[in-house]
């Protein structure tokens, strides 16, 4: 009995104010440490090796105030500023998106097995990104061109009509929008499957994108999407607490004053947004949606206001790593990263699966 | 006492009429809570008790009748404002078993937090103050799937209690716990009322509810057959009306209060 008398009084005002508010930054502080450390071996990684003081020095440099004298040549420069580091940010954004709105849906659907392309958003963005590729539209991969912007519309109309097709009445039950979800996804995907096995060489492209890639990272790309993902991810954190009440059921839910259909439609879209921006970015990578928020809920408790940064935190190492792996494995020839997310990611799954059995639910 | 009595009641139900999939569930069923007493829902299994109190947090639409919660239209509150007024404990509420009481119990703090605003130090009192109430703070800190049948109940009593509602709806509270517990969880619901709070709670077993209710409504097939004190509904003549002729029923030895028991005359071994 001794033993348990310090946690007689858990909720002790200040005190537990404190405990949790170092609970919460203990977390945050070594997942920011652990994305520091990958984002730097992304730099240093490729056909030149640089070293992670000199490839850092280069990126410090860029901002303002900052002259760190370095020596070495000046196509080590072009290498980390120009061509590693979108790549790192576009990576980092994508895996932290995939993440962060993977757990929201797994929030809302409250299962573990959702991820952020359970209602259509990659299906749908496959489809829009084969269409644009196909057509006589101009499709330039190094900006923001076409093939993203049909992505991202063709994500947002699969995820509408699932909605649409789910509703009844007023309400929405998730049953039926995951069953509208698989058939608006077999739908679209049968089209790309058609448009990818009839379209010859010109429809090469597809399959780049439908394994996910980051040849295409650019400034632009990141600059373009980065205010909707902020959008998307401001709403959600908006609605944390109501993710956890929502983790009892819905009629729980109710009773503690949450109104559910409204809710689920503003957390849904808004995932549905971050998860739309980041596959137009870099295609359908699988995998980072699933199982990040999954393993940070086993690893960080099931407190959405804790989870939903550090999934974002720990999907952004994890994607930022299997691309590492992704431009490393083969060199020169590069693996798709899509490919690797699966090939490091299934594995690991599985071994915490026997480690620790699937909690949080 | 008298003044709280003659204001608005908590709950009025007027002819509430509710169908579940195309069956009726409640036929016209009225009913008052007032704050400071506690109202016993009888009934056997079907009857409808479940469904009156899910109807009371609008869970389910009602297809007559009306119910108003402190004067209002249940249809012109808002959720939150719902919330604040009424908390409901569920006969078996899920929850993730990794969740901790005491996170537990704070949910039942929503309905006063804004989207913006976290858990303020009164906040966390309130949710202490509940613990300590029902007797949970000892497993504040322990997953939900690592309780007893009563302890969870106590922790999602807590919840309810967190919400400091004006109106507390229970189903079952009773249901699964021994002796000593149900005669526990009804001296709280007691100590409840007399604090103001409304309570309406559905009840299977009559002689607790006679027991403890201040009045008592007997629900047969969705229509209310008796109600009033507990010595005027819980009698013979309704017993057997509602039950069968397998019961009777005996005054309690000191207090007179309705006791329900099996109408045994010989065990046939005897």
């Amino acid at each position: 009995m001794s033993v348990e008398a310090p946690q007689a009084r858990p909720l002790g005002a200040s005190a537990g104010a404190g405990r949790r508010a170092l609970a919460s930054t203990g977390p945050i502080a070594v997942c920011t440490l652990l994305l520091v450390g990958v984002a730097v071996l992304s730099l240093t990684q490729g056909a030149a090796s640089i070293p992670a003081g000199t490839a850092v020095a280069f990126v410090l440099n860029r901002l303002p105030f900052v002259h760190i004298a370095v020596d070495a040549p000046a196509s080590w420069e072009t290498i980390v500023v120009d061509v590693r580091l979108p790549r790192l940010l576009v990576a980092g954004v994508v895996g932290a998106s995939l993440a962060y709105s993977g757990a929201a849906y797994q929030g809302v659907f409250r299962n573990p097995l959702a991820d952020p392309y359970l209602i259509g958003v990659a299906s749908g963005a496959a489809l829009g990104a084969s269409i644009a590729i196909v057509s006589p539209l101009e499709s330039s991969s190094y900006e923001f061109g076409w093939v993203p912007l049909l992505a991202f519309a063709g994500a947002a109309v699969a995820v509408l009509l699932a909605y649409g097709f789910a509703q009844s009445g007023r309400t929405v039950s998730n049953t039926a929008l995951i069953l509208a979800g698989v058939a608006i996804s077999s739908v679209a995907s049968a089209i790309t499957s058609f448009i990818l096995l009839t379209g010859g060489d010109r429809a090469q492209p597809i399959l780049s994108f439908l394994f996910g890639s980051f040849n295409t990272a650019t400034w632009a790309r990141l600059t373009v999407g980065t205010p909707y993902l902020l959008a998307g991810a401001a709403v959600i954190a908006l609605h944390a607490r109501v993710l956890n009440v929502l983790q009892l059921d819905e009629e729980q839910a109710a009773q503690l004053g949450v109104d559910v259909t409204r809710s689920k439609l503003i957390v849904l879209g808004a995932a549905s947004l971050i998860a739309a921006t980041a596959v137009a970015m870099a295609g359908v990578i699988g995998f980072v949606g699933l199982v990040v928020p999954h393993v940070t809920r086993m690893v960080f408790g099931g407190d959405y206001r804790r989870l939903l940064p550090l999934a974002a935190l720990l999907g952004a190492s994890f994607l930022i790593g299997t691309d590492v792996l992704a431009r490393t494995l083969l060199r020169p020839q590069e693996v798709p990263v899509g490919i690797v997310t699966a090939m490091v990611g299934g594995p690991f799954f599985l071994y915490l699966l026997r480690v620790r059995r699937l909690g949080g639910f | 006492m008298a003044a709280i009595a003659a204001a608005t009641p908590l709950l009025a139900a007027r002819g509430v009429t509710v169908e579940l999939g195309g069956q009726p569930v409640l036929r016209g069923v009225d009913l008052e809570v007032r704050a400071g007493e506690v109202v016993g829902l009888l009934g056997p299994n079907g009857a409808g008790k479940s469904t009156f109190l899910r109807a009371a947090t609008r869970l389910v639409p009602l297809s007559g009748g009306s119910l108003e919660v402190e004067g209002t239209g249940l249809e012109r509150i808002t959720r939150r404002d719902l919330a604040r007024a009424v908390a409901v404990v569920q006969q078996l509420p899920e929850a993730p078993g990794t969740m901790l009481v005491e996170e537990l119990v704070l949910l039942g703090r929503n309905p006063h937090l804004g989207l913006l605003s976290r858990e303020s130090p009164h906040d966390y009192a309130v949710a202490v103050d509940a613990m300590r109430r029902v007797g949970c703070e000892e497993f504040a800190r322990r997953p939900l799937h690592t309780l007893s049948g009563g302890q969870r109940r106590r922790a999602f009593l807590a919840r309810a209690l967190a919400q400091e509602p004006r109106l507390l709806l229970l189903d079952e509270p009773n249901a699964n716990l021994d002796v000593q517990a149900q005669a526990e969880a009804f001296e709280l619901l007691l100590a409840l009322a007399r604090d103001g709070v409304g309570v309406l709670v559905a009840v299977h077993d009559l002689t607790l509810a006679a027991a403890y209710c201040d009045r008592v409504v007997m629900l047969v097939e969705g229509r209310v057959i008796a109600s009033g004190a507990p010595a005027d509904v819980v009698t013979s003549e309704v017993v057997a009306r509602v039950y069968g002729d397998r019961v009777m029923v005996i005054p309690h030895p000191q207090s007179g209060a309705p006791i329900v028991v099996p109408a045994v005359m010989e065990r046939s071994d005897a």
